[in-house]
Formats: C-alpha cells, structure tokens, sequence
C-alpha cells in the first residue's frame, strides 16, 4: 500500500541500520514518548538489533496508562446511572479503577458501547433521544481534536443528550516535567508523529533551547523509527540539539492549523493529573464556559472519592523511565494481560503489555 | 491509541470523504483538514482524517533512500 509498504522494507531498514553502526559511538539513551512507537519498536524488534550503545526507554506516551483512576472512577459512576449509554474506546474497557471496570460494569448490565469514533458516539446519541450518551473521551492531541468535533456537531444540531467525560492531556510540557527531574538522562526524543501532525514543531523548542536535548519527530513505520534514530545519533555524535523532522509527509512545521482551531474552540489548556508523574500545569484540557453543558461530571453531579491504586504497581515510575516492568514485584506474576493490576498492562500500548507480549523478563 | 493510516479520497460530500484503505473503502470525517481533494491521501485517526500527507515530502524521502541504496551497491 502506497506510503506503508516503501517503509517496511526490509533492504532499506537494513542499510539504515548499517549506516548507524558506522555513526554511533557515544551511549544514546533515547525515550520515546508516544504507545503507537512503543508497540511498532516492539513489533519490528528495533531494540534488539540496535548496537548496544543505543538504548531506547518508553515514556509516558500511553493515554490509557497516563489516565488516573479518577477519571476512570467518574466514567464507572456514571455508566451506573439509569438511562445512560456510556460510549467509549475499545481500550479503556478493562482499565481497573478504584474498585471495577467498565468491562465489569457492562457485564453486570450497565450500557457501556464500545465505538470506533467520536462522531459515532453522536449517532448514538440521536438514534436514542430518551438516553443520555456520554462519551468518555481520552486521548492526546491527535484524538482531542476529534472529541472537540463532536462537540461542534452536538452544539450545531442540537443534541443535547450527549455529554463527555474529558480526560484528555497534551503532550509537550509532559516532557518539560520529565525533563526537570531527568532521573534517567535522557540523550534524545523520539517526538510523537501523530500528536505533531496536529501541534506542529514550534512547542518542542524547547527540548533543544532549554535542555540541548535532540529531538526528532519520526514516524511510525520501520524504515521510518529507523531513520529518526540515525538523525538523532547523528545530533548525538555531534553534540548538537535542534528539533528535527523524519516523518516531513506527515507533519508540516505548523501542523494542522484547522485541527488546532477545532481543538481550541471547545478546549481551553488547564492542569492535568498524570498517573504516577502527578499534576503538570496546562497539560489538561477542559471545556470552555460556553461548552460546559457538555461536561458530563457535572451534568451528573458525579463525585468520586477513594481512587485507590494498587499499592505494589509500579506503572508510575514505569512511565517515566525510571523502572522496566520486570523491576515491578507484580509483573508476569500476579499482574498478566488477562488479569492486569495496573493500566501499563492493559493497554496494548502500555510498556509492560509490550515486554509482556514480546516475552521479555519472563521466564 | 495515536494510530493513523493512509487513505485515498475516491470521493467527497457533505463534509465526509470516502477513502480507500488498502481495498477497504469506508467514510471519514473532513471536519479537521482544509482543503482535501479527491486523490489526496489522508492520514485517518478514529474516523477522521487528521493530516494531508505530502506527497512531494513523501517521494523526497523515498529518494533519499534510493540514493543509499545505490551508494552501497556502489561500493
Ligand atoms: S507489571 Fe502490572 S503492576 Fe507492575 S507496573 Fe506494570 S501494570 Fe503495574
């Protein structure tokens, strides 16, 4: 398929990788900050065939694991209330909260659905005008825009049983507060494709400017994760840091200025809980004033209180690179796909799923 | 959960494109692009194109790895 298969070639990949041999000498401890990279560097074995220089670290780039159990707590609250229909993505299904799951939720007879897009969870809504839809939304900036969307839509044509449940987060000062207590020592960014095609380059000067850290936006195909590594390599070996791009056909500098207007039409930027990093200043996003009637916690009037983790996860630090998941007492234990403790197992992009399915520290 | 895909428009009416995806043809939402045209390929995300993929950057990047390629052979 035009624009997949000339990036999984294997020759290209292999030269590619022949050309980083040749260039890489300095240890490069590199983080990658999106899921979507953390399972393709998986799938296509990238870490392994790597010189041993070169060591890549997942970050916090898995919406799913990011989310507290606040929110989730909120979404169980209300998919409990008569008459809803709680709609969301096929992956938060059996994310535990404090005490269930909307997995166990819908078993025991709650209407949760799960839906491909936003736009569907607004079809529900007006296939069933005496239910109230509620769509519990995360996600970064490439799914954010698309939850502000349906908003616009429900706005427009009047839906007014449909609401939302908005856990979103922004991406690049995520990072800035990775960066401040850079624990791990972080030698480049593998900057994430999709969230850049809509923010664009200019927000991650920083990473260069205030760090001189290299970072480069890559996509998410073989030929593409490899090449973004040689980039970054190369600014290594250099001692430079500036914030490049690999993956040009899908991200201009800009963006995607419409998505952005959408975006920030219904959103405005406000703090945000991230799972075992804590609150990070206008990484949130929040309905405006005038879009509030779409905010299903208060439409509800939900109020959620224990959020309970459990105590032996170690899916915070997880997150922030500082622990792999074998270095977590629960993990290929007691903590397994099918009966996970904590979010990072759930989530397909979740790291410890991924050194999971991969078989990596488990005997 | 930030996966998007390439897709080719085949056709466009009342703000949604139909694409084709790899043989699969199904309807996306055009709320989030300006200016999207039959042929374009778009990167689709949760029923929604997100970006136009630039067909110029595309092939300027396949020639660079042509190029490696010929350099090795070279050799
Ligand atoms: S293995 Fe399970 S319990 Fe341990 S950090 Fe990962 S998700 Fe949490």
């Amino acid at each position: 398929m035009k624009f997949l298969s000339e990036y999984r070639d294997s020759r290209i990949a292999r030269e590619i990788l022949a050309e980083i041999n040749e260039v890489s000498v300095k240890p490069a401890k590199l983080m990658e900050v999106c899921g979507t990279h953390t399972v393709s560097i998986f799938r296509h074995g990238i870490r392994e065939i790597l010189p041993a220089n070169i060591s890549l670290i997942s970050g916090p780039g898995c919406p799913v694991c990011v989310t507290p159990n606040k929110h989730i707590d909120e979404a169980l609250e209300i998919c409990r209330i008569p008459n809803v229909i709680l709609a969301t993505f096929g992956d938060m299904m059996k994310v535990p909260g404090s005490k269930s799951s909307l997995y166990a939720e819908k078993a025991a007879g709650a209407d949760v659905r799960v839906v491909y897009s936003t736009m569907d969870a607004i079809e529900l809504a007006k296939e069933n005008p005496g239910k109230e839809v509620v769509f519990f939304g995360i996600g970064f900036e490439t799914t954010s825009p698309t939850i502000a969307a349906a908003v616009l839509r429900a706005e427009r044509e009047g839906i007014e049983n449909f609401s939302v449940v908005g856990a979103q987060k922004t991406i690049p000062e995520a990072i800035r507060a990775l960066l401040a207590d850079n624990e791990i020592g972080i030698n480049g960014f593998i900057l994430p494709g999709h969230v850049s095609a809509i923010i664009g380059v200019e927000t991650y000067k920083f990473i260069a400017g205030d760090f001189r850290i290299p970072a480069v936006v890559i996509g998410f195909e073989p030929v593409d994760i490899l090449q973004g590594i040689l980039m970054l390599v190369r600014q290594v070996e250099e001692g430079q840091a500036r914030v490049e791009i690999q993956y040009t056909r899908g991200v201009p500098v800009e963006g995607n200025p419409q998505a952005i207007k959408v975006l920030y039409s219904v959103f405005e930027q406000g703090d945000a809980i991230w799972r075992g990093i804590g609150k990070i200043p206008g990484t949130g996003l929040v309905l405006k004033k005038q879009y509030q009637k779409y905010d299903a916690v208060k439409k509800f009037g939900v109020q959620t209180t224990e959020n309970k983790e459990h105590p032996g996860c170690k899916c915070g630090d997880v997150l922030r690179g500082v622990k792999t998941p074998p270095e977590c007492g629960l993990y290929a234990k007691v903590c397994l796909p099918e009966h996970p403790v904590g979010p990072c197992m759930v989530s397909v992009e979740g790291t410890c799923a991924a050194f999971y399915r991969y078989g990596k520290g488990v005997s | 959960m930030c996966l998007a895909v390439p897709a080719r428009i085949v056709s466009i009416a009342d703000g949604n494109a139909m694409v084709d995806m790899a043989g699969v043809v199904r309807s996306v939402n055009l709320d989030l692009v300006s200016g999207a045209k039959v042929d374009d390929y778009v990167l689709v995300h949760a029923g929604f194109a997100i970006q136009i993929v630039d067909e110029e950057e595309a092939l300027k990047t396949l020639e660079l790895f042509k190029e490696l390629m010929e350099h090795e052979v070279s050799q």
